[in-house]
């Protein structure tokens, strides 16, 4: 497939190159065009106005012409500002993320990166969607690494105290490396990663299974430290104990007296419970539990519920 | 007189003896101590570069550890820049060539001389120490806060750097109050050759940039001794402002690098194709408008450093003016070879090879200041190949042209012609193989001051190690062919390359006080004979 690699410039792989690519483009034949022109120049002049003989020595009283060294002052001051507006306008598309970005922070250290995620992934590669805008926004815990993924055409510094932001919108899936460009020490030249863009149904998969911490648990041990970590615990014993909510032990399997009647406590009534806790309310209690519709996912309620059953 | 009978021993003979030479006073024996001194540095900082350069010709470990490589790339930066390319042409010609070229005795202040040139070897000695003894890598640039890691390896280079910057500071304003107190009758401003103008641009930078190395170690002191927060951010400092004093002084130095290669190319293009200068006063204004404009872009510099959005655009429009009055000196000098009567001598073929490498390397510098594209292209081999374009490929070319140029002034010898043209020759496909690959590498997404690189960069690297080989023979051809010269070489008259300006008017070499009778100027610099109209 064709990457996009040209002799002077590396693949291409987001929106950006659409703008510095061009330009650079543009400019290499403006050099090419001047470099030519001055090269021959001297050239021609150097051959035919080689001195043949030694007493060729009376040259042309040529010492200056206005019209010709205004031409040489203004035109290369015309180029230049032209250069400079290409090069701002594409500067700051380059440098404001379009509302609707989705953000990752970034931290530099000797000598790696880390990647945080808004749901609590923490990765070492950056993974993102194709075709969405991403914005980093970096520090770094020592000193300044700069990070720049060159088939993006994306740089900034990284700077401890202090955060730089870049965005990008990847235009094709692939891995592209990562590089540091800020010299930082011993292993400046090792503090390498990837940015791995893929799919946005690839993209949700991956953050769900990278912002899941029960990976490699079973189910049980899944539900038990959901207990603790969504604060379940606050109100629910598993000793029997009664708390602000009945206890969860013995729970599953069990017949409760509610406020719309007698309820046998199964798969349907704890899912709901945790949905809409106000369904039905086991006498003795009060209704203050909150809603964990759109906070728990189907893998977490069904790891909870595990966990419930396995409190005999 | 009796001091009439001594004035006509040329200054190598007046007095015999190491401590003759210690402690004179005589611009032109502090000019070729300055010479010999530079030439060392530049012998040293080229072994390192040559020994890196090796390391990386695979992508792994070859001979060095990468703190080793660090290391060396340092050293290389420091001495290159701190000893060799900024102090290098005024200090060494400059120092030579200055007074006679207005027809003076001497500097305005022979003491003041010498003592810039104690503390250039003062100011070396601590540099080198402190990266030897530190094992300092910080490189060159000294960012905060990695090089605060290295302290007082990072101090020490200040304090290295502001004695070298004393020097500097010395030598500017002993050129600008001689040309302004010591020309000869009849040298007016616009009589004086452009060599001359170069120096007096060159001395209102090193004047104005160099004292903010002195503020910048004042503070790194507070920060150090007293744990006031200015860069560190451990105590709340900003690195950002390391960075913006050290490019505040680092880019008007630059062109306290660049600025005098303009005027020894002035000097060589007249002199061999016998002609007056096209457009002299562009010429001359160009030096002076580099010298203003180059204190206002420093930003450049700082582009991805996290500057706001409007610094990096006012940075940039300003930069772009540096390109205006570089053109103007290319064209200019481009004109000047028309209907010339062109002489390709060993320093014709440095000023040509000038030319070419300063286009490079300008028009490689216009493309880092479109804001766009240098996101892409900073702290690659881009800029890498870039700086060493005008650094290397345009000062010190200048320099050595200038040093084969005035040669036979210097020395009263003339080195083998054929051998010279040679080694430039050498020198030209040597430079340019080493260093044009680096603009493709850097620009396919290579970061500078990488150890280990991936695989796809390696022919790029191979071709660039291939090169500094050929470099290194082309100047050591150089070298010894000069250095065989002082035995060897015919006695050089008093103007062998028949050139118009007041150094090609007295002996070679030149009596203690320059000229046994104060010359009287007539006409401009390059008034060469030309053809009935």
């Amino acid at each position: 497939m064709d990457n996009g690699k040209t002799f002077w410039l590396p693949e291409k792989a987001s929106t950006f190159t659409s703008i510095v690519d061009p330009a650079f483009d543009l400019y290499l034949w403006i050099s090419v065009f001047f470099f030519g022109l001055i090269v021959i120049l001297i050239t021609v002049f150097t051959f035919k106005y080689l001195r043949r003989r030694p007493d060729q020595l009376a040259t042309a009283q040529i010492t200056h012409n206005l019209t010709l060294e205004l031409s040489w002052t203004i035109i290369p001051l015309i180029i230049v500002m032209a250069l400079f507006f290409v090069g701002m306008k594409g500067f700051l598309h380059m440098r404001v993320a379009p509302s609707g970005y989705m953000q990752v922070n970034v931290k530099g250290q000797k000598w790696s990166w880390s990647f945080e995620y808004p749901a609590g992934a923490v990765n070492d590669t950056l993974v993102v969607p194709v075709n969405t805008p991403v914005k980093l926004a970096m520090t770094s815990r020592d000193v300044i690494h700069s990070f720049y993924i060159p088939a993006f055409r994306a740089k900034a510094d990284v700077l401890p105290n202090r955060w730089n932001a870049i965005w990008f919108q990847a235009t094709r899936t692939g891995v592209f490396p990562v590089e540091c460009t800020q010299y930082c020490g011993t292993n400046h030249s090792y503090m390498w990663t990837a940015v791995k863009v893929v799919e946005p149904e690839v993209y949700q998969e991956w953050l769900a299974n990278a912002s899941d911490p029960g990976k490699g648990k079973t189910p049980e041990q899944f539900g038990a430290l959901l207990y603790q970590k969504r604060g379940c615990n606050a109100c629910h014993s598993i000793d029997g104990s009664k708390g602000v909510g009945p206890s969860w032990k013995g729970l599953y399997g069990r017949q409760e007296t509610t406020n719309v009647g007698m309820v046998m406590v199964d798969e349907a009534y704890l899912k709901e419970s945790m949905m809409v806790p106000t369904a039905k309310i086991v006498t003795g209690f009060q209704p203050v539990m909150p809603v964990f519709q759109g906070v728990l996912s189907e893998r977490e309620i069904a790891a909870l519920m595990a966990y419930i059953k396995s409190l005999k | 007189m009796i001091a009439h009978v001594h004035d006509n021993i040329n200054y190598l003979k007046t007095k015999k003896g190491i401590m003759s030479w210690l402690v004179t006073v005589d611009h032109k024996r502090i000019g070729m101590m300055y010479l010999a001194s530079i030439l060392l540095f530049f012998i040293t900082g080229g072994t390192f570069a040559f020994l890196f350069r090796l390391e990386l010709w695979s992508p792994l470990k070859d001979f060095l550890t990468p703190d080793q490589y660090n290391q060396f790339f340092t050293l290389h930066g420091v001495i290159m820049v701190f000893l060799v390319v900024v102090p290098g042409i005024p200090a060494a010609l400059g120092n030579f060539i200055v007074p006679i070229q207005i027809g003076a005795k001497d500097l305005a202040f022979p003491k003041l001389n010498l003592t810039s040139l104690y503390l250039y070897w003062i100011g070396a000695a601590v540099a080198l120490w402190s990266i030897v003894a530190g094992h300092a890598d910080q490189g060159w640039t000294m960012y905060a806060p990695y090089s605060l890691s290295q302290n007082p390896a990072v101090l020490w280079m200040m304090v290295a750097a502001f004695i070298l910057g004393f020097s500097s500071i010395l030598t500017g304003l002993n050129f600008i109050v001689t040309m302004h107190t010591m020309r000869a009758p009849g040298m007016t401003w616009y009589r004086m050759p452009l060599f001359l103008w170069a120096m007096y641009a060159t001395g209102i930078m090193q004047i104005f940039a160099t004292p903010v190395l002195a503020i910048t170690l004042i503070l790194l002191l507070m920060e150090n001794f007293f744990g006031i927060g200015i860069f560190d951010p451990a105590l709340g400092g900003d690195p950002l402002l390391m960075q913006h004093f050290f490019w505040f002084y680092s880019h008007p130095a630059v062109y306290i690098i660049v600025v005098p290669g303009f005027g020894i190319t002035s000097e060589l293009i007249a002199a061999f194709a016998k002609k007056d200068i096209f457009g002299y006063r562009f010429v001359a204004y160009s030096s002076v408008a580099i010298a203003i404009i180059g204190f206002i872009v420093w930003g450049h510099h700082m582009f991805v450093a996290g500057q706001s959005e409007l610094a990096d655009t006012i940075f940039s429009f300003l930069t772009f003016f540096t390109a205006v009055p570089s053109a103007i000196k290319v064209f200019n000098w481009t004109a000047t070879l028309y209907k010339g009567s062109i002489d390709l001598k060993t320093p014709m073929l440095y000023a040509l090879q000038f030319l070419w490498n300063f286009t490079i390397g300008g028009l490689t510098g216009i493309i880092l200041a479109i804001l766009s594209v240098d996101i892409h292209l900073h702290d690659t081999y881009f800029i890498v190949s870039h700086f060493h374009y005008v650094a290397m490929g345009s000062t010190m070319i200048a320099f050595i042209g200038g040093i084969h140029y005035w040669w036979p002034k210097m020395t009263g010898k003339m080195y083998n012609e054929s051998v010279g043209k040679l080694a430039s020759i050498i020198v030209f496909v040597g430079f340019n193989v080493t260093f044009f690959v680096q603009l493709i590498m850097g620009s396919l997404g290579s970061p500078r001051r990488y150890y280990h690189y991936w695989d796809q960069f390696q022919i790029y690297h191979q071709i660039s190690t291939v090169g500094v080989f050929i470099l290194a023979i082309g100047l050591f051809t150089a070298l010894i062919n000069l250095i065989v010269s002082l035995w060897t070489g015919a006695t050089a008259p008093a103007n062998p390359w028949g050139a118009k300006t007041l150094e090609w008017q007295t002996d070679s070499p030149p009596p203690l006080y320059n000229f046994t009778e104060t010359p009287v100027v007539t006409h401009g610099p390059y008034a060469f004979e030309t053809e009935k109209a």
